[in-house]
C-alpha cells in the first residue's frame, strides 16, 4: 500500500447553486500504520499480562471477579458501543439532523433497565452465563442447552454484522482487501480471547473506550472552537448553512410537505426537527423496546457483572457506563451537526451515501485547517478508535458466545459438571478458536449480504428471547423449566421469524420497480429537454443500468421466497416482546414445578442480599 | 471450600427481609416505568405532536431538542439517586440482615 487512498465519487444531490469542491477522505498510510500499530502493540502486552494470570475457568470468564467497579463501567461503554454508534449515529445526524439525535438517546435510556433490573441480581445469582442464571431452579441440561443456543444465536447475529462492518470500513479507509481485513480482525480478536480471556477482553475494551472518548472529545473541542465555543452560535450555523438549507430542501420528505403545504419555508430551522429519518413512529416505538428490554438481555453486557466481586460494584459500573455512554452520544451530536456545517451533507454523501465517514472526513477537515500533518494525524487517531472499537466489540461477542458452549454445553450438559480447571480452560480456550474461525468465515462468505437487519435481530432475540425469561426467573415464584424453554424458544423463533419477512430483507421486485421509477424519471427528463447536454452520456449510462438492474431482479424473490413484505415494521420489538413473555408465562402455568417453587426463596434471598455467593464464585 | 447452608425458606419469611425487598421492588419497578414512559414519550411526541416539537424555546434550540437532551439527564439523575438510596438504605437492610445470619 503505496499511494494515497483516495475516494472520489460523484455526488448524487449535486448542488447546481452552490459550487463544491471536490470531496476525498484519505487515510495518510505514514501516519495511520504506526498509531495501528501501537494499538496491536499494546493489546498484545496486555494478552500477555493477562493470559498468565488466566489460569481457573474464572479467571477465563469472569477474570476472577476481580475487576472493580469503575474498570467495569469503562469495559461496559466499550464492549457496547459499537463502531456502528460511532460512525453510523455521526453520520444519520450530519444527513438528517434531529432524528440521529433522537435515534440515539434509546441507547443511554436502555441502561436504566440494566441498572434497576438486571445487574445486580444478577451478579448475586450467577456465575460465568446466562445459562447459570436460568438453570437455578430448573432442569439444568435443557435450560442450558436452550439458553447456549440463544446466546450463541444473538452473539453470531451481532458479531456478523460487525464483521462485515469491519471488512467494509478497513476497505475504504486504507484500502485493504476486504478479506484480509476481517482475517486480520479476526486473528487479533481470536488471540486476545483465546490467551487472555476475560482479563485481555475487558482491558482491550477499556482502551478502546479511553481512545473512543478521546477521539471524540478532541473532535468536538475543534467544532465548539469553529462556533466560539457558543451554544448559541453553533444551533445559528446549522440553521443558516447553505449547504444544510439546500440538503434539506432536496429530501423527499421535504419535497412532500412542500406539496402538502405544511413546509416550513426555514429549512435550516427544519433540519433541527423531527420527522426528515425517521418517518415511521411505531418502528421507532418498536425499535425502543427492543433496547430498553435487550440490551439487558444481551449475553456479553450480562457477562460483564460476573467480573465484579460484589452487587455494589456492578451497580456502580452500570452508573460509570452510564455517564461515559451518555456523554459520548451528546458528543456525537456536536461531530454529527459539525460535519453537517463544515464538511457539508453533500460533501459526506459523495463518499458514503449512508453518511458512515461524517466523523472521519471531519476530523481530517478540522486538523488540516491547522496544518496537513494534524489533519493526517487526527483522520489516522480516528480510524486507529474505529479499529480498536470493532477489536472490543467482537472480542466480547467471541467470549459469550464460547462460554455459552464450552461452560454450559461442554462442561455442564456433556460431562455433567465434572470437569477440572485445567480440562474447563482448555474447553473454553478451544471453544474461543472455533467459535472466532467461524465468525472470520462468517464474516467472509457475508460480504455481499445485506447486514443491516442483523442488529434488530440480535436486539430482538435479546429483548423478546432472553430478557423474558431472565427477569421471570429472577422475580416470579411460579417460573420452572417448561417457562424458560418456551419463552426462549418462541420469544427466539418470533423474532427471527419476523424480520425475515420484514421490509429489511431485500426484495428484487421492489428493486426492480425502484430502477424503474428512476429510469422512468430521467428519460421524462431527457424527453423535457431538462438534462444539459455534458450530462447526456453520464444520463444516459445511469438509464442502461438502471435497467439493467431492474431485468436482473425482476421476478426475484426474497431469501424467504416472498415477492413483498409480510410485517410491515423493521424492528419486530412490539409484537415478538409481549409474545416472548406470555409464552413464558402460559407455560410455566400449564406445566408447573412444586420444585422450581420451593426453591424461588432461595433464588430470592440471593439476588437481593447475596448472601452464598461465596460458592458462586468458588464454585 | 465448607458452603455454610442457609434456611432461605426462613430468611425468606425474615420480616426485615421482607421490609427490604418490599422497598426495593417499589423503588425499582417504579422508577422503571417512570423512565421508560419519559423515554417513549419522546418518539411518540416527534410523530404526533411535531408542531410543540417545533417550537423555539432558546434562540433556534427548539422543545424537540431540549426534550431529547434532557433524556439524558434524567437517566443520569435517576441513576445518581438510585445510587444514593441504595447506598444508603438497601445496603445498610442487606447488611444488618447478612450480618446477623452470619
Amino acid at each position: 500500500m503505496k499511494k494515497l487512498i483516495t475516494i472520489l465519487a460523484v455526488a448524487l444531490l449535486a448542488t447546481p447553486s452552490l459550487a463544491l469542491a471536490a470531496n476525498t477522505l484519505k487515510a495518510n498510510p505514514y501516519v495511520t500504520l504506526p498509531i495501528f500499530g501501537i494499538i496491536i502493540a499494546v493489546t498484545m502486552g496486555v494478552v500477555i499480562w493477562s493470559a498468565k494470570k488466566t489460569k481457573s475457568a474464572a479467571d477465563f470468564y469472569t477474570a476472577g471477579g476481580g475487576i472493580t467497579g469503575t474498570q467495569n463501567g469503562w469495559a461496559i461503554a466499550g464492549d457496547y458501543m459499537s463502531a456502528a454508534s460511532f460512525l453510523g449515529i455521526s453520520g444519520m445526524i450530519s444527513l438528517y439532523g434531529y432524528d440521529g439525535f433522537m435515534y440515539s438517546v434509546g441507547w443511554l435510556v436502555a441502561y436504566i433497565t440494566v441498572l434497576l433490573i438486571v445487574a445486580e441480581p444478577c451478579r448475586n445469582a450467577g456465575k460465568y452465563t446466562l445459562g447459570d442464571i436460568l438453570s437455578f431452579r430448573t432442569e439444568p441440561k435443557p435450560v442450558r442447552a436452550v439458553a447456549a443456543v440463544a446466546t450463541v444465536a444473538v452473539s453470531t447475529f451481532y458479531l456478523t454484522a460487525q464483521m462485515v462492518g469491519a471488512g467494509k470500513l478497513m476497505q475504504l479507509l486504507l484500502g485493504i482487501q476486504y478479506t484480509y481485513a476481517i482475517v486480520g480482525v479476526g486473528i487479533l480478536m481470536v488471540g486476545y480471547v483465546v490467551f487472555g480471556g476475560m482479563t485481555a477482553t475487558t482491558w482491550v475494551q477499556i482502551i478502546k473506550a479511553g481512545l473512543l472518548m478521546t477521539g471524540a472529545f478532541v473532535l468536538s473541542i475543534l467544532v465548539a472552537i469553529k462556533s466560539g465555543m457558543n451554544p448559541m452560535r453553533f444551533f445559528e450555523d446549522i440553521a443558516t448553512s447553505p449547504y444544510i438549507i439546500d440538503h434539506v430542501k432536496l429530501l423527499p420528505i421535504y419535497l412532500r410537505e412542500l406539496e402538502g403545504g405544511k413546509a416550513t419555508l426555514d429549512a435550516g430551522q427544519r433540519f433541527l426537527e423531527p420527522g426528515l429519518f425517521l418517518t415511521n413512529p411505531l418502528d421507532q416505538i418498536s425499535l425502543g423496546m427492543a433496547l430498553v428490554l435487550g440490551t439487558a438481555g444481551m449475553p456479553h453486557i450480562l457477562m460483564r457483572f460476573f467480573t465484579v466481586p460484589t452487587a455494589q460494584a456492578a451497580r456502580k459500573s452500570v452508573i460509570v457506563a452510564m455517564f461515559i455512554i451518555g456523554s459520548f452520544y451528546i458528543l456525537t451530536t456536536l461531530l454529527g451537526f459539525g460535519a453537517a456545517i463544515h464538511v457539508t451533507p453533500q460533501g459526506i454523501q459523495a463518499v458514503d451515501k449512508g453518511g458512515n465517514m461524517a466523523a472521519m472526513m471531519l476530523a481530517q477537515q478540522l486538523g488540516g485547517e491547522f496544518s496537513p500533518f494534524l489533519g493526517d494525524l487526527l483522520l489516522a487517531f480516528l480510524c486507529a478508535v474505529a479499529f480498536a472499537t470493532i477489536l472490543a466489540v467482537v472480542s466480547g461477542l467471541v467470549l459469550a458466545a464460547s462460554a455459552a458452549i464450552a461452560h454450559d454445553i461442554y462442561v455442564n450438559v456433556i460431562k455433567d459438571g465434572h470437569a477440572d480447571q485445567h480440562e474447563q480452560v482448555m474447553a473454553a480456550r478451544i471453544t474461543s478458536l472455533c467459535v472466532g474461525t467461524a465468525g472470520i468465515i462468517i464474516g467472509i462468505a457475508a460480504e455481499k449480504q445485506n447486514v443491516a437487519h442483523l442488529v434488530a435481530l440480535a436486539f430482538a432475540v435479546a429483548s423478546s428471547g432472553n430478557l423474558p425469561v431472565v427477569v421471570l426467573s429472577l422475580f416470579w415464584r411460579k417460573m420452572n423449566t417448561a417457562g424458560v424453554i418456551a419463552g426462549l424458544v418462541v420469544g427466539t423463533i418470533v423474532s427471527i421469524g419476523l424480520v425475515m419477512v420484514s421490509p429489511n430483507m431485500t426484495y428484487p421486485e421492489k428493486v426492480a420497480d425502484n430502477a424503474k421509477k428512476a429510469y422512468t424519471k430521467l428519460e421524462g427528463d431527457i424527453a423535457a429537454g431538462k438534462v444539459a447536454p455534458e450530462a447526456m452520456d453520464k444520463t444516459v449510462k445511469t438509464i442502461e443500468a438502471k435497467k439493467a438492474e431492474e431485468t436482473a431482479n425482476r421476478g426475484g424473490t426474497s431469501m424467504l421466497g416472498l415477492k413483498k413484505e409480510l410485517f410491515p415494521l423493521k424492528n419486530p420489538g412490539i409484537v415478538s416482546i409481549p409474545v416472548g413473555f406470555l409464552a413464558a408465562i402460559l407455560a410455566a402455568l400449564v406445566f408447573p414445578s412444586r420444585r422450581s417453587e420451593e426453591m424461588f426463596d432461595e433464588v430470592y434471598v440471593r439476588q437481593n442480599t447475596g448472601l452464598g455467593m461465596a460458592k458462586a464464585i468458588d464454585h | 471450600m465448607a458452603q455454610k447452608t442457609y434456611d432461605w425458606a426462613a430468611i425468606a419469611k425474615d420480616p426485615r427481609f421482607i421490609e427490604l425487598h418490599e422497598r426495593k421492588t417499589r423503588f425499582l419497578f417504579g422508577w422503571w416505568i417512570f423512565s421508560t414512559a419519559y423515554y417513549f414519550l419522546l418518539p411518540i411526541g416527534a410523530a404526533y405532536a411535531p408542531d410543540l416539537f417545533k417550537i423555539q424555546v432558546l434562540g433556534r434550540v427548539n422543545f424537540g431538542y431540549a426534550f431529547a437532551l434532557s433524556q439524558f439527564f434524567v437517566s443520569w439523575g435517576l441513576a445518581m439517586y438510585y445510587a444514593k438510596v441504595a447506598n444508603r438504605d438497601f445496603d445498610r437492610m442487606t447488611r444488618e440482615l447478612v450480618q446477623e445470619l452470619g
